[in-house]
């Protein structure tokens, strides 16, 4: 049983289970504020004979002291947020060096076009495997998704990334990977009867496993 | 049963034929009571998909009990079929927001409350408001309709994200996706209708000294939920007619493969579907204002602030809708944009949460029913309100977008909020409804079990969220990821199944003090709202001569009121003057 997110597997995890602890205590501060206010009012001013309800309207000091606090920290969240969320979606931070596989989503799988040997996308030695996404660790690939037909969603949950495919759109994602190992791909739209089986398994490699890899499917010839 | 009592101030009815009384009424208060019948029926629709829902994730693949009586296009052997699961999560959202909880908010009480609380003699336009119920009852019968037409009900959610909606060739959807569609135009009518006879009402018909900040604070949520509703429900109607024509005609608006474009679909839908979200929660929080302040017996705290809350709110609610597109394919840019204005909402919620509190301080709590629900709906929607940041603050919503901690975000507001205000509000209107009360020992018992189960359902769901379960998968556990924490949705699903059974004692405590339950005495619960002037029921046209009003909602514990802990907004004292009234609109 797991009560956390899933274990780091991309450099987008450090940063976003941080900003997710420090919303956690913000928000189990607030929360804690709220909870323990209402059941100390629920017992300490509990209706006793002969007492009376103190007679108030309200104080403008209160007012301005809990909407300025929750203003001030959400404006702050708001500008720490978009920092990470800038490097994380913003297409301009997808590093130059980016190796690009492209991602096409349809009812209910996942083709995956590999550049082939000579690393470019869209030359003629270009090979696409189904349901199986292989990538190299410590290194930036960015993700260039499309679909077939319906909306789908990219989502592996180790690398904190998820990302809607549509069609008709051509829409660019990013990640790096920083362990290798063995992971699952889902989708996370609904996209019919099937969505829920719309699993491809992904495989993060050493270089050299990678290479290996691509040469053997590339000798294979495509699928 | 017409005017029976005769308070000098009560109207007086030629009797009518119960057809006229209890069917077409264009009584505000019986089209209220029609549609608090219809939409307990819907809610209990909603509620037994979600038992079905909720046997699936728990145990797929097993036989669903009593599922022999399905058909072979939903259930075979028992076992629940994919495309049913997805047609079940659908009509569940569906049933759920249009049909049981819209309607139980808007439909019910803004039509019993606001002619009663602002000293009116009915609605502005009431038979329009007649054609509102019938129009709602049609929209319901269309969509339940649904099911049993061959391939049945949509299968694209309940926010039915086009092309899948807009294209039967991969939805495997037909009739059932044109019934969704004019199901929803015909509901869109009932809601515009409905929502221009409040805001006619509020601004117009407001008894003499009914002053704007004199109103209680149930009105003033209703009435800016009425103004949400005019303008919102017109786009969902615009985008369903454009998503039928999609479908029947064989335009493209939403289809990409012939030039249209899929991401409009989500913005139409969304930006009718945000405001919407508070058309869903802001009655709510009026109507637990004013019995969190009866209850507390000490006037609203903050009463202004409170109303520019709701305005804020209302106002924040249109320009946050892109925020369930975060993930979309939206230029990030936006999702900045969004983020903010989103992030920004927890202002004027922290302010009502808040002001709640300090209404709270230092009164001389009773914790009748309907105080024990309110107090339920702040605590609950506190931690709905809360877990609405993580989402809104986008690079934390990677990860959790579309995921089973939405699903949990989303019941908070809407079970732990709005259901939980609802229990609060029927128990506390029942008498003036229906002239008697409702049992206070059940409805006691009823409050802590579904309080307890409640939580035992919903807050896991946080967990399995963060574990990465996606939003309407039929079978989690073919997914190695979410198998070790299968367990968790098998104790989710045991919580549901009691937390629906025990729902069995609010609907007994309903039915059964219809006919048992004591006579209400004319103000029980103490209150100063205008509807307590009246007798239990009031009679068709509420009051004989209008009210006047001397003076706020929440005087509670006033040191005018002498002995007494309250001071009824009718009640005159030696000292007050009569308001000078305004004069009348054209329309009489």
């Amino acid at each position: 049983m797991r009560w956390w997110l899933p274990d780091a597997g991309s450099t987008f995890a450090g940063p976003i289970d941080t900003l997710f602890l420090a919303i956690l205590i913000i928000t189990g501060i607030a929360l804690v504020v709220v909870e323990v206010g209402l059941v100390t009012f629920v017992i300490k001013y509990r209706a006793r004979p002969g007492r009376k309800a103190f007679y108030t309207h309200g104080s403008t000091r209160a007012e301005v002291i809990w909407t300025a606090i929750p203003a001030v920290t959400m404006v702050a969240l708001g500008l720490i947020s978009n920092h990470y969320w800038v490097l994380i979606k913003d297409k301009k931070s997808i590093p130059p060096n980016a190796y690009h596989v492209g991602v096409h989503a349809k009812q209910f799988e996942w083709q995956v076009t590999y550049p082939g040997p000579d690393g470019k996308l869209g030359t003629s030695d270009d090979f696409t495997v189904r349901n199986q996404l292989h990538v190299t660790v410590n290194e930036p690939i960015a993700v260039e998704l499309t679909s077939e037909d319906v909306i789908h969603s990219f989502f592996v949950p180790e690398f904190r990334l998820k990302q809607d495919a549509v069609p008709g759109m051509h829409i660019m994602a990013w990640f790096q990977a920083t362990k290798t190992g063995e992971f699952e791909l889902g989708c996370a739209e609904l996209c019919g009867m099937g969505h829920y089986k719309m699993r491809a398994r992904v495989f993060v490699h050493t270089p050299d496993e990678y290479k290996a890899w691509v040469a053997q499917q590339a000798a294979g010839g495509s699928e | 049963m017409t005017a029976v009592a005769h308070t000098p101030t009560t109207a007086h009815h030629e009797p009518m034929s119960f057809w006229r009384k209890y069917i077409f009424s264009t009584d505000h208060k019986i089209i209220g009571i029609q549609f608090l019948f219809v939409s307990l029926f819907f809610l209990l629709v909603g509620g037994l998909l979600a038992m079905q829902i909720r046997w699936q994730l728990g145990f797929p693949g097993k036989p669903l009990p009593g599922g022999g009586i399905l058909p072979e296009t939903m259930v075979v052997n028992g076992v629940i079929l994919p495309e049913y699961y997805v047609q079940l999560v659908s009509m569940h959202g569906t049933f759920m927001v249009f049909f049981a909880i819209m309607p139980l908010l808007v439909g019910v009480y803004a039509n019993f409350l606001i002619p009663l609380k602002i000293g009116a003699h009915d609605m502005a336009f009431p038979r329009i408001n007649m054609a509102s119920f019938w129009l709602a009852l049609l929209a319901g019968l269309v969509m339940t309709a649904s099911f049993f037409v061959p391939n049945g009900p949509i299968r694209s959610g309940w926010t039915n994200y086009a092309p899948l909606a807009a294209r039967p060739d991969l939805s495997g959807v037909t009739v059932g996706q044109m019934l969704w569609c004019v199901s929803i135009v015909v509901l869109g009518l009932s809601s515009v209708l409905g929502s221009l006879n409040y805001i006619t009402t509020v601004i117009n018909h407001r008894a003499p000294g009914m002053t704007w900040f004199r109103m209680p604070l149930s009105v003033w949520a209703l009435f800016i939920t009425a103004i949400l509703g005019v303008l919102a429900l017109p786009v969902l109607q615009g985008a369903a007619i454009m998503l039928l024509f999609d479908n029947v005609l064989g335009t493209h608006f939403f289809d990409p493969v012939a030039g249209g474009q899929a991401l409009l679909w989500q913005h139409l839908f969304w930006f009718f579907g945000h405001p919407e979200v508070y058309i869903l929660i802001l009655p709510a929080m009026g109507m637990v204002s004013d019995i969190i302040a009866n209850g507390s017996r000490k006037p609203i705290f903050g009463y202004h602030s409170m109303v520019f809350a709701i305005i804020g709110i209302a106002f924040l609610g249109w320009i946050v809708w892109g925020h369930h597109m975060f993930m979309s394919g939206m230029n990030p840019t936006l999702g900045s944009t969004f983020m903010v204005s989103t992030l920004l909402i927890a202002v004027p919620s922290a302010i009502k949460v808040f002001n709640w509190l300090g209404t709270m301080w230092r009164g001389n709590l009773r914790f009748h029913v309907p105080m024990l629900n309110a107090i339920g709906f702040v605590s609950m929607f506190t931690i709905g309100g809360l877990s609405g940041i993580f989402m809104a603050a986008t690079p934390v919503d990677i990860p959790l977008h579309d995921t089973q901690f939405i699903v949990a975000h989303i019941h908070y507001v809407l079970f732990g909020g709005s259901l939980f205000a609802l229990f609060a509000a029927i128990t506390y209107w029942y008498p003036k409804m229906f002239g008697r009360m409702m049992s206070h020992r059940i409805g006691k018992v009823h409050f802590w079990l579904t309080f307890v189960f409640y939580n035992m359902t919903f807050f896991p769901m946080h967990i399995i969220g963060m574990g990465g379960q996606m939003r309407r998968i039929y079978d989690p556990t073919i997914y190695d990821f979410l198998k070790p924490q299968q367990p968790l949705n098998v104790f989710i699903s045991y919580s549901a199944f009691a937390l629906f059974a025990v729902q069995v004692l609010f609907a007994f405590n309903f039915l059964w003090s219809l006919k048992f339950g004591k006579k209400a005495p004319q103000n029980p619960w103490d209150d100063n709202g205008m509807e307590w002037s009246l007798p239990n029921p009031a009679p068709h046209g509420n009051w004989e001569r209008t009210p006047n009003v001397y003076r706020g909602p929440y005087e509670f514990s006033a040191p005018e009121a002498g002995d007494k802990d309250f001071l009824p907004q009718f009640v005159k004292l030696p000292t007050d003057r009569d308001p000078v009234p305004a004069p009348l609109p054209a329309t009489h």
